[in-house]
């Protein structure tokens, strides 16, 4: 978000004789920049947002519920487990490759968790901590088999993807299914711990204050070395949009039982991944990977590391998430990370923007794709339609969003963005 | 600087005793046919392939080039044909794609102001340094992709056909751009198809011929028809005519500026 606000800003050193200088002259440039941005096919994540309006307005039509305080709460802690998973769905996504067993490891590791946790009485850490470990083992398995035979990593994700269920039927045995107890420390913080009003609102303030901060900080290194910078209107607007956007959430939440500490977790693991991938080498090499391989390579990026740093982080995401889901649903069964799992977290990634041709997607994708999903999920569970409408109706936007993702390129190759 | 370089795959010999001078702040360009055996010594210098036989003299003394990073070490840079860019990163972060400043927290900063400065130097036309390079034409990419090898701080610079596939416009500014480059004392190796371009910009010029040295030109003295002849290794074919043709009508049209009488001695030559 601070990339776009300082691309878009007009380069002083750049400005012809024909380049405004008042301020609304530089207003209009700024939004001619960004319409041809649009045109040109660099739609970010305006669409997603366009689309999350759109759904959110239907479905309130639809239910009146639908926006309830209440609702909402549950959303968004419903929305975290495939959230999750979709945030390393983006990382294999952006260097050009897929993982189809996501759906698969996440219910691996629930499994897992619960026999360890449950069956063999491990303390919860450790019990984690094991399954964190197997899923990264998972992951370096899929890296090298990539990276050493060059087997396509669609073709080996979908062994992944039965040959994990069955690791993960095997382990749970003929029962099953086990619980989780309701009294643990998983259990309770994926269902009961909410953020206390004082805490949730200081979050608000100190998010934007530190928006604002790390901006003008920003913007003053990058005057001193006399290049263009975002100007100081710009930065308190975007701090103050922050503050009202976030604070009107976490009122309106707070009527209810307010903000799940697992949404907070969510939110700050995008937040680390964002910084990840904008503002380190190994993110921007990642970009790299993802749009010329072989450029990456001369250029010196470890591309086998890379990769493997992807399907590492991608299979470890997917287990936090499926044992996050398990946590919340109180129990690891044979289903644990089936049906519409896989689908949709990868689903979530691709609607929020983030391109299946790689190279292209930022974290935010996950947030913003997983909150439409799950929005379309929960609006359809309101008006009491079973599944079989929430998978058409998740399959169109799917398809609409995929679709824009092949429009949206065609247009940039044309206007020679590619 | 190479000596009696030799490489054969397999049966065949693609490299037999070549050899190829070049000194700071001198355009050599490295000229012909297809299979002549270009690549193949370009890809000995940086490093991709190792001579069967031969020496390569770098400095003062005497070097092996075992990869491509040692060649990058020792300040051989190479510009490959396909330039190897990423078209979703910046002008920036191609340029400091794989060596970036500060790799836990971008020096972003730093990073643009010095990629404007090799620019500003190179008097490179890159409308922002932050545009995806998606949105520059050839000859800006091929700018970009030379700008890069410099952040390495090279002594000498290979360009595998820098103007191949660009415009007229385009391919003047890459020239001006080798020019600047042997300007800032390096030596230049090119390697080119287009007689135009290997005259405009070479000092000397360096012919291979089914893998063997065919003749080192002044590029300053010789024609296009000398090229072409030790190239294809035949004087009379049609481009020889055609220029035979062409410096006899030049001459005729000098001749009749001059008078009769230089006319005489044109035509006696």
């Amino acid at each position: 978000m601070t990339e776009s606000a300082a691309v878009t800003s007009p380069e002083p050193a750049h400005n012809g004789a024909g380049q405004p200088t008042t301020w609304s002259g530089r207003a209009r440039s700024r939004r001619r920049v960004v319409s041809d941005r649009l045109r040109g096919g660099d739609l970010g994540l305006l669409p997603v947002l366009a689309g999350l309006v759109v759904i959110w307005a239907v479905m309130q039509i639809l239910n009146p519920v639908f926006l309830s305080s209440a609702n909402l709460t549950n959303l968004a802690l419903e929305s975290v487990p495939v959230g999750i998973i979709s945030l390393g769905v983006v990382c294999v996504l952006l260097v050009g490759q897929i993982d189809l067993s996501v759906g698969s490891v996440s219910g691996l590791s629930a499994a897992v968790l619960a026999v360890l946790f449950v069956d063999r009485g491990l303390p919860a850490w450790l019990a984690v901590t094991a399954s964190l470990v197997l899923a990264a083992l998972i992951g370096w398995f899929y890296a090298q088999v990539h990276n050493r035979i060059g087997v396509p990593s669609f073709v080996i994700t979908l062994g992944g993807l039965l040959g994990f269920l069955g690791v993960q039927l095997w382990i749970l045995g003929p029962k099953g299914s086990i619980n989780l107890p309701f009294d643990s420390g998983l259990v309770s913080f994926a269902q009961l711990q909410f953020l206390p009003p004082w805490l949730a609102y200081t979050l608000v303030v100190v998010g934007a204050a530190a928006l604002y901060a790390t901006g003008a900080a920003r913007a003053a290194e990058r005057r001193r070395a006399g290049l263009a910078a975002a100007s100081r209107r710009l930065l308190v607007a975007r701090s103050l949009a922050l503050l009202a956007g976030l604070g009107g959430a976490v009122w309106y939440l707070n009527r209810d039982r307010g903000v799940g500490w697992m949404f907070v977790f969510f939110l700050a693991l995008v937040l680390v991944l964002h910084y990840v991938l904008s503002r380190t080498s190994f993110g921007k090499s990642m970009y790299a990977v993802g749009g010329n391989m072989e450029a990456a390579r001369r250029a010196g990026v470890n591309v086998k590391a890379v990769l493997t740093a992807a399907f590492v982080l991608c299979t470890t995401l997917a287990c936090v998430g499926g044992m996050l889901s398990a946590s919340r649903l109180a129990a690891a069964n044979q289903s644990s990370g089936g049906g519409d799992v896989n689908l949709n977290a990868i689903a979530a990634a691709v609607i929020g923007g983030t391109s299946l041709f790689g190279g292209r997607g930022t974290a935010f994708a996950a947030l913003l794709g997983v909150l439409v999903i799950q929005s379309i999920s929960s609006g359809l569970t309101l008006l009491n339609l079973d599944s079989a409408y929430r998978f058409m109706v998740t399959g169109g936007v799917l398809l609409l969003a995929v679709s824009l993702d092949a429009v949206a390129r065609r247009s940039r190759v044309s206007h020679g963005r590619a | 600087m190479l000596r009696g370089i030799s490489k054969s795959f397999g049966a065949v010999a693609a490299l037999t005793d070549v050899d190829l001078d070049v000194s700071a702040g001198q355009v050599v360009a490295l000229v012909g046919d297809n299979g002549a055996g270009k690549s193949t010594l370009v890809k000995v210098l940086s490093g991709v392939h190792q001579p069967d036989a031969g020496t390569v003299g770098f400095g003062h003394g005497t070097v092996s080039i075992p990869s491509p990073a040692t060649a990058q070490r020792l300040g051989i840079a190479t510009v490959f044909q396909d330039l190897a860019l990423c078209e979703n990163l910046n002008v920036v972060e191609n340029l400091f794609l794989g060596r970036e400043l500060r790799g836990l927290r971008l020096d972003e900063v730093t990073m643009e102001v010095r990629s404007r400065a090799l620019l500003g130097e190179l008097s490179a036309k890159i409308p922002s340094v932050r545009v995806p390079v998606a949105a520059l034409s050839g000859g800006q990419r091929q700018t970009v992709a030379i700008a890069r090898t410099l952040l390495g701080d090279p002594k000498v610079i290979i360009l595998d056909e820098p103007t191949a596939a660009l415009g007229v416009a385009q391919t003047a500014e890459v020239l001006n751009l080798i020019e600047r480059l042997s300007e800032r004392g390096l030596g230049v190796i090119m390697v080119s198809h287009n007689m135009a371009d290997v005259r405009a910009v070479a000092d000397t010029v360096v012919v291979l011929r089914l893998g063997r040295n065919n003749g080192v030109f002044d590029a300053a003295e010789a024609t296009a028809a000398d090229l072409v002849a030790a190239i294809t290794g035949a004087t009379d074919n049609v481009v020889s005519r055609r220029a035979g043709r062409d410096r006899a009508v030049d001459e005729r049209a000098a001749a009749a500026d001059r008078g009769t009488e230089a006319a005489h001695k044109g035509d006696a030559s």
